[in-house]
């Protein structure tokens, strides 16, 4: 499915659109496997830069490591004013799987021809699923190594060096605790945020945006990803239509023949293009809603993170003028910290604009390309059909 | 010439005898149409006319679902008529017109001399040829004689071998059915494409005759098939065959319309032709004649759709029903409809009329069409189904939209339904659907609850079980009819399981009409909370956008539904109409086979009562016997009867068929296409828009 795997590059690249194409750290996974839940990537690095001992190296990395490093990231303090890219999500092949299960168990009920059709559709849907994964996870390091502070980072560089496995594995199952407080902590952390009372015009603003919009685009999503599946259905049942269809007409031995054979072929050929519309919405819009969702996520974390900088160096300056060095530390922080997180706020916004404009105008010109497409179809068949 | 003319004779004076019992035995009142082969056969063509060419035209007419087609120019059918005028019988212009119906007509009411239909038949110009045997006084012709019909059917005859192939074997294929009364069923039951299509397919030897490829162009090679036996017959005709050639098809199709028209009598119940033969009013029959030939006339214009139609004065029939209003109040509440009726048919009182009906209505004329008709073989059109829960809801509910989506549905329904009724030319003739039609006041309809839903389907599931039964225990004489009903049994499976995944086909796309609708929505809050200006307004054009895809895809999901899965709904029910059909059939040879059964051991106690020397009885017994000999007989000729209806029900219930779905699927393609074309508008104008983001 070399076409597939193309538009879900471009679709990718287009998310992150800001990616500058600095030659010195090239970074991207060429390859992965699968094999049961785990998926095996492999992250390979092309770099001139001399804190890389090679010019060339490849790694093997799994959905872990990547997490790990997203949280080494978070809680380093000096990425505190900065949007720390989104940790890619954890690998899903539960849907495509259960419908293949569930598939499986259809099997009497369909035609040969019929099964072969869903499962064909079923194994292209998982092998979406595994590309979205891979190129999510090629992503998240791309943001990475394109950040002139992040790139820098020194477990970033590990990451992509080290060619044994990583050791964050083994502590797997209490990152599942930490995970949990964690998420508890946000929830905490955001009405923290919310209720704190701030100072600053920009970040004030910057933060109703960023809860409103969080909300909202959260919603879209959901709405997003159930609009698409609903779409995916009905090209799912034109593929029963025509199967259906095709067993009728050869069964026909009149005049009708010809006429069913025809709506099949129109509704084998419809099925295509509707599935194509549907994979398009997916990659062009519920993808990219499903991105900047967490992207915001992100954005939001780095306003809880200097909304704590600032309760801490307000606490501190509460706290005698003993450790007025210490807080005029906390404060020098906080206002780097603020700084800086100006300019990632700003830039972010600039970024995501970008980023809906290209995917709205693509995904328009495949919708009508689609259309165009049905219609010419649709002519063409009614035509025949007239004339016979 | 000789040789031809005699050949038919003999072949027709063999038919001659079974016919003529058949005629006797069954029928009092379709005798008057079942006897016109005998007579006409069993004059020596040559007697009634000296020239070769109006023994043609004399089988021609006999033949007539031969469906010969191909129009004479004027001076043949002078040539033709040439003979009746010698008669002193008619005047020449006049045989032109007349020749086709006296061909069909004349015939029948000759051999029928002693019955009221003369009178019905009569008309005064038109003569009855010079036959030996005719008695007819000149009023036997039919008032109604079409204007304009040409002469043309008189003009093409098989030729000695088409004509002989053809019914010979017919005969071979029907081993139980004797040799002669086949052909009359066939010439008269069935509709000539069929006719035409067994000679076909056993007779390939025929010149001029190749397999046509289908319904259509079997007219085709029924015109060069007789085009070609002209040929053989004189050089004459051969010329007026050429020079003929486009008038064909539209003489087909009146030829068509007459071989029809006597179908349509011949094979009507008895009880039906008694009862137009009761009435006696001249009129009547005449133009209910005239409209049986309308009717097939548009039947066979339906049917051949590619034909060029030069038909003139066009049947038409038009219903349509509107306005479902509910009258009453709570649980006594009903829906009424409007059935409005365009027609220009005689047999209506005027040509447009208005009539209310409610739904129980409708069933009850389907009750009484198919007590009529079923049992006959005819494919009665079945209603739809009486709903409970959805009628129900429109009586409780106010404006609640799925009760609307049901009125609309059950309307729509009940209109494709009427016109299928009225689509069929035998069903056309009941009085029950011009009362249905016409009568202001309707008898209340009782007893319809049998039909309600579950109990409908209950009584198609019986009629398929008794079927299956009987197939064990009937030994088919007829591959045909085997494979036919396996055929239907088959189509009904597939079309119910075609069925299932287009109704959820329907839901999917109601689904994705809501989802698309939720993230409308969604996004116009998303594009109100986004502070770039551009990308906001970009994203409410989204919202804006969604929101009439959401439009279309509901459209589209209402078209899914009432262009495809009514069709499919409609067709389901058919077929277990198609399935009743057939089981008339099996019933009817069950009461022949009974009837030889009795019939045998009547004769066996015959023989021990002559064995045991008991005279007394003895006659007791042999009047039983010529009873049971004689229900045999009538049985079988019911069976056959039943047979060839089936038949042709069959044939026309497939083009009918074929027809609907063409236009269904056309019709639903163009729904697709539209849609499609409006989401190209759509997008096309937020193309700009996305583009506009800065």
């Amino acid at each position: 499915m070399p076409t597939i795997s193309q538009e879900y590059k471009t679709a990718l690249r287009s998310v992150s659109v800001d990616l500058n194409n600095d030659v010195s750290l090239l970074i991207d996974i060429p390859d992965a496997l699968c094999e049961r839940d785990k998926v095996k990537f492999t992250v390979h690095t092309k770099t001139t830069l001399s804190v890389f001992q090679k010019p060339e190296f490849s790694v093997p990395r799994q959905h872990e490591d990547f997490i790990w490093l997203h949280d080494t990231l978070v809680e380093t303090e000096e990425y505190a004013g900065l949007i720390i890219p989104p940790a890619p999500p954890k690998p899903d092949f539960e849907s495509p799987r259960e419908k293949m299960h569930k598939l499986g168990e259809g099997e009497a009920t369909m035609t040969k021809e019929e099964y072969t059709k869903m499962k064909q559709e079923l194994e292209a849907e998982y092998l979406a699923v595994f590309k979205k994964t891979v190129q999510v996870h090629e992503v998240f390091l791309q943001r990475l190594s394109s950040h002139p502070v992040l790139s820098k980072d020194r477990n970033f560089q590990i990451f992509l060096e080290y060619d044994q496995d990583l050791s964050v594995r083994r502590k797997m199952p209490r990152r599942c605790l930490v995970v949990s407080s964690r998420t508890w902590l946000k929830s905490a952390d955001e009405v923290l945020i919310s209720g704190v009372k701030e100072v600053d015009d920009f970040f004030e603003q910057e933060k109703t945006f960023l809860l409103d919009y969080s909300t909202k685009i959260k919603d879209s999503t959901t709405k997003a990803e159930r609009m698409t599946r609903a779409h995916k259905n009905v090209a799912d049942d034109y593929i029963h239509v025509a199967a259906i269809l095709n067993s009728i007409s050869a069964e026909e031995n009149t005049a009708l023949k010809k006429h069913l054979d025809k709506f099949s072929d129109m509704f084998e050929k419809l099925r295509k293009v509707e599935g194509r519309v549907a994979s398009d919405q997916e990659l062009k819009l519920t993808e990219l809603l499903r991105y900047y969702t967490r992207d915001i996520q992100a954005a939001k974390d780095l306003l809880y993170r200097r909304a704590r900088a600032l309760d801490k160096a307000r606490l501190k300056s509460k706290d005698v003028a003993q450790a007025e060095d210490n807080q005029r530390q906390c404060m020098q922080k906080f206002e780097k910290l603020s700084e800086s997180g100006k300019k990632e706020l700003t830039s972010f916004k600039g970024r995501r604009v970008v980023a809906f404009r290209k995917n709205l105008v693509e995904m328009a010109e495949l919708e009508i390309k689609h259309a165009k497409n049905s219609v010419s179809l649709l002519q063409g068949c009614i035509e025949t059909l007239k004339n016979c | 010439m000789d040789a031809l003319s005699s050949g038919c004779t003999v072949k027709m004076g063999e038919g001659q005898n079974p016919l003529e019992a058949m005629a006797d035995s069954t029928f009092s009142a379709s005798d008057v149409l079942s006897d016109l082969p005998n007579d006409l056969l069993g004059e020596p063509p040559s007697a009634v006319f000296g020239d070769p060419l109006s023994n043609i035209s004399k089988q021609e007419s006999t033949s007539n679902p031969a469906k010969q087609s191909s129009k004479l120019p004027s001076d043949v059918p002078c040539d033709i008529f040439d003979p009746l005028h010698g008669t002193g019988m008619e005047p020449k212009d006049d045989g032109k017109n007349a020749s086709l119906i006296d061909i069909v007509i004349n015939p029948v009411t000759s051999a029928k001399d002693n019955l009221p239909v003369d009178d019905l038949l009569s008309q005064p110009e038109i003569d009855i040829p010079a036959k030996t045997k005719t008695e007819q006084p000149a009023e036997l012709r039919s008032e109604e004689r079409p204007k304009d019909e040409p002469l043309s059917v008189a003009s093409s005859k098989p030729k000695k071998d088409l004509f002989e192939d053809s019914p010979e074997d017919l005969f071979s294929e029907l081993p139980k059915t004797k040799a002669k009364t086949k052909p009359q069923m066939d010439l008269f039951g069935d509709s000539s494409p069929d006719l035409f299509m067994d000679a076909k397919a056993a007779a390939d030897t025929g010149p001029g005759r190749n397999a046509p490829a289908d319904l259509f162009s079997e007219e085709s090679v029924a015109t060069t098939t007789s085009k070609s036996a002209k040929s053989n017959i004189s050089a004459n005709s051969i010329v007026t065959a050429n020079s003929k050639a486009n008038g064909v098809h539209s003489d087909e199709e009146e030829q068509d319309i007459f071989a029809e028209a006597t179908v349509e009598l011949s094979l009507d119940s008895p009880h039906n032709n008694r009862k137009t033969l009761d009435t006696t009013k001249p009129s009547e029959p005449a133009s209910s004649l005239s409209a049986a030939a309308g009717s097939s006339k548009a039947q066979a214009k339906t049917l051949e759709e590619l034909e060029e139609e030069e038909s003139e004065d066009k049947f038409e029939l038009n219903i349509s029903i509107t306005n479902p209003e509910k009258v009453g109040d709570g649980m006594n509440a009903y829906m009424a409809y409007k059935v409005s009726t365009q027609t220009t048919l005689p047999m209506f009182r005027s040509k447009t009329f208005t009539v209310r009906r409610r739904f129980s209505d409708f069933l009850g004329l389907y009750e009484k069409l198919s007590e009529k008709h079923s049992q006959n073989g005819y494919i009665v059109p079945p209603p739809p189904e009486k709903s409970l829960l959805g009628m129900t809801k429109v009586k409780v509910g106010k404006d609640d939209p799925s009760s609307g989506e049901f009125v609309e549905r059950r309307r729509a329904s009940l209109e494709r339904y009427l016109q299928r009724v009225v689509c069929h030319p035998s069903l056309l003739q009941d009085p029950d659907v011009r009362e249905f039609l016409e009568r202001e006041e309707l008898p209340r309809a009782v007893n319809t609850q049998a039909l309600s839903g579950a109990g409908f389907l209950k009584m198609i599931n019986k009629a398929t079980d008794a079927v299956s039964k009987m197939t064990i225990k009937m030994n088919e004489s007829d591959v045909w009819f085997e494979e036919k009903l396996q055929e239907v049994e088959s189509e009904d499976q597939q079309l119910r399981k075609l069925h299932a995944v287009v109704d959820s086909l329907v839901s999917h796309r109601k689904e994705l009409s809501v989802n698309t609708a939720v993230f409308a929505k969604s996004v116009a809050m998303l594009g109100s909370s986004e502070d770039n200006t551009a990308l906001s307004r970009a994203l409410s054009q989204l919202a804006e956008l969604e929101d009439k895809i959401e439009q279309l895809h509901q459209e589209q999901a209402g078209n899914d539904f009432f262009v495809f899965t009514e069709l499919l709904a409609d067709y389901i029910r058919l077929l277990g109409a198609v399935r009743g059909s057939f089981d008339q059939r099996m019933k009817s040879w069950q009461r022949w086979q009974d009837a030889q059964t009795t019939l045998q051991k009547k004769r066996e106690a015959e023989a021990k009562l002559l064995w045991a020397n008991k005279p007394d009885k003895l006659q007791q017994a042999k009047d039983e016997i010529a009873e049971w000999e004689g229900k045999v007989t009538q049985y079988e000729r019911e069976f056959e009867r039943v047979s060839a209806t089936v038949r042709k029900e069959v044939i026309r219930f497939e083009k009918e068929k074929a027809r609907d779905f063409k236009k269904q699927i056309i019709k639903y393609l163009e729904s697709l296409l539209q849609s499609q074309q409006q989401l190209i508008k759509y997008w096309e104008a937020f193309l700009p828009e996305a583009k506009a983001i800065a």
